[in-house]
């Protein structure tokens, strides 16, 4: 079975600053992979290297067997274009920290927005498919209100649904909750815990330790640009190695 | 446990007995409300008096002047003002329609990441911004001392005297100064829509055209327009300075009929009259622009003028309530 992602030595930096320096990791099919660590350790970078929003500067990163941003002919790697880029992203959905749902479209419009504009699908079938999000996430009474007129909590379940719109087969998503008032993480969680019951693969940067332990199957620990441990939730959080990941962890539990 | 609760008890039950006896004193909205005297402004009834006194003055000065107020609306629908008006309509939309588009593919040019382009764009602007409208137009006009011919090859060849009439001076003139401070203005709007919207774009697999397009250009709309509805109505009101190339809009109508009839001080205020008719037009259209642009943006549209209207008569229609 092919990893879902593979990174193979994956290093980052922008002008002076090396970010992430040596990032090996594999997350399988169906699998909840959690990234934890404290801020600057190039979790959120890493993510965003996996759909192509940061090119990498070495090493190798693939999804489903594919390289990200290069196709490789013999030992020669080529850039892809824009547009083979733009179609490798169609699998992948992303959440962000800051929602960024587009504000001048109602929630379904949002929701409707890449099938209708990316796939070329009918407005209807867009719809249809936009109302079963919503309801999915709790939110048919809201689908025509604008993200101004939303609650963060509601505006980031909004946010899934727009991803989930493209039918992934990889699920992004970066600090979820960070942005969230503590009482609206749980919705939240709520549908993350969801998609993970149904099997979709996720990689999820957070800093949620009970989501991590109760629902995630691999869990990996960085610290300035480097996996410091990884193993499963239940162990890495409770019976930490190293001893960055158990102050880390003192402070964060 | 109890000895603590009883104390608490008993200033509860007072609050319940004054309750009833209370109500009926005070408006149902809320508490009694202060009753105290105002503070008197006395330098506002000075000010106010001092500027009502200057305006009285202002308005009495033009009374003594040998001014034959009823030649303006006698000539106020005249076929020659209104000739002129209707050009200078003509000139200010099309002159705008050029400042737009092309402003929008300077802008485009100017942020794209090809060094040529963005340095030519930059060179248009630097140009067109730093020389005065009025001197272009001059130029425009006056080419035609250097010039014999137009010739665009095969295209189209013409004496330039024939090809360069008054109105394409005008049009060029105004046209290509407008579309640097448009293309200043799109290129403000579009940096002003937040990164993260084309990274959204971006990751739901959009194309840079489709995300330009769809999130970011409505998005930048709301920035651009109440800056482009300004510049319309400079557009308008600079449309007069065409005069120095012949082109008969308003303000030269004005002057033709001020010539014959020999009322100029009245023509010229005919036409700034019609300018100011003209500009509130504008106005007006470009407050339901905004309005439309900023759906989504707050929690609720402002109020149109017939909505607050509306609202201000039903709120006076109804007695201010409460016994006070």
């Amino acid at each position: 079975m092919t990893a879902m992602v593979k990174a193979e030595g994956v290093h980052k930096s922008f002008g002076p600053a090396h970010i992430l320096k040596g990032i090996d990791l594999e997350v399988a099919p169906r699998e909840v992979f959690c990234l934890i660590g404290p801020s600057g350790s190039g979790k959120s970078t890493f993510l965003r290297c996996i759909n192509h929003l940061e090119k990498i500067n070495a090493g190798r990163l693939s999804v489903d067997g594919e390289l990200v941003g290069y196709r490789q002919k013999g030992d020669k790697l080529y850039e892809l274009k824009d547009s083979e880029v733009a179609l490798k992203r169609r699998d992948i959905g992303m959440v962000f920290q800051r929602f960024n749902l587009f504000p001048h479209m109602t929630a379904i419009e949002n929701v409707m927005e890449a099938p209708i504009q990316v796939k070329g699908e009918s407005k209807a079938v867009a719809r249809a498919r936009a109302e079963r999000l919503l309801d999915r996430v709790g939110l048919s009474d809201k689908a025509k209100n604008y993200p101004s007129q939303l609650s963060g909590g509601q505006q980031q379940r909004v946010a899934i649904a727009r991803a989930l719109a493209m039918e992934p087969k990889l699920m992004l998503f970066d600090e979820p909750t960070s942005a969230l008032d503590p009482e609206l993480v749980g919705d939240v969680l709520d549908v993350m815990r969801g998609l993970a019951e149904d099997g979709m693969t996720m990689v999820v940067v957070t800093h949620e330790m009970g989501f991590a332990r109760e629902v995630g199957d691999a869990l990996v620990f960085m610290d300035d640009g480097v996996v410091v441990e990884s193993g499963h939730p239940r162990d890495v959080l409770t019976n930490p190695q190293h001893e960055r990941t158990k102050s880390f962890l003192s402070k964060v539990l | 446990m109890t000895g603590d609760r009883a104390p608490k008890g008993t200033p509860v039950t007072d609050i319940k007995k004054a309750g009833p006896a209370a109500t009926p004193l005070t408006p149902p909205t809320g508490p009694e409300a202060i009753q105290a005297i105002p503070v008197r402004h006395y330098g506002r009834y000075v000010s106010a008096v001092v500027a009502l006194g200057l305006l009285a003055s202002l308005v009495y000065a033009f009374a003594q002047g040998d001014i034959n107020w009823g030649a303006i609306p006698d000539y106020f629908f005249d076929d020659q003002i209104l000739e002129g008006v209707k050009n200078t309509v003509v000139i200010t939309v099309l002159a705008m329609l050029i400042g737009v588009v092309l402003g929008i593919v300077l802008a485009v040019m100017r942020l794209s990441k090809n060094p040529v382009t963005s340095a030519i764009a930059w060179g248009y602007i630097w140009f067109f911004r730093g020389t005065p409208v009025y001197v272009q137009l001059l130029v425009w006009f006056n080419l035609g001392i250097v010039f014999e011919y137009i010739n665009l090859g095969p295209i189209y060849k013409d004496e330039w005297s024939s090809f360069m009439t008054p109105f394409l001076c005008a049009l060029l003139g105004l046209g290509l100064n407008e579309a640097a401070y448009m293309a200043e203005i799109c290129r403000a709007g579009l940096q002003s829509v937040d990164e993260g919207q084309t990274e959204a774009a971006h990751a739901l697999g959009m194309s840079h055209n489709k995300t330009l397009r769809r999130i970011v250009v409505p998005q930048a709309m709301r920035v651009i327009v109440p800056p482009t509805g300004n510049e319309v109505i400079n557009m308008l009101k600079t449309s007069s300075l065409a005069v120095a190339v012949q082109y008969t809009e308003l303000l030269r109508s004005t002057q033709n009929v001020s010539q014959t009839s020999g009322a100029t001080v009245e023509m010229l205020f005919l036409a700034a009259a019609w300018y100011m008719v003209l500009t509130s037009l504008l106005s007006i259209g470009q407050y339901y622009l905004e309005r439309y642009y900023a759906r989504g943006s707050s929690r609720s549209l402002p109020d149109t003028p017939f909505q607050k209207i509306r609202a201000t008569m039903l709120s006076l229609g109804r007695p201010k309530g409460g016994a006070a």
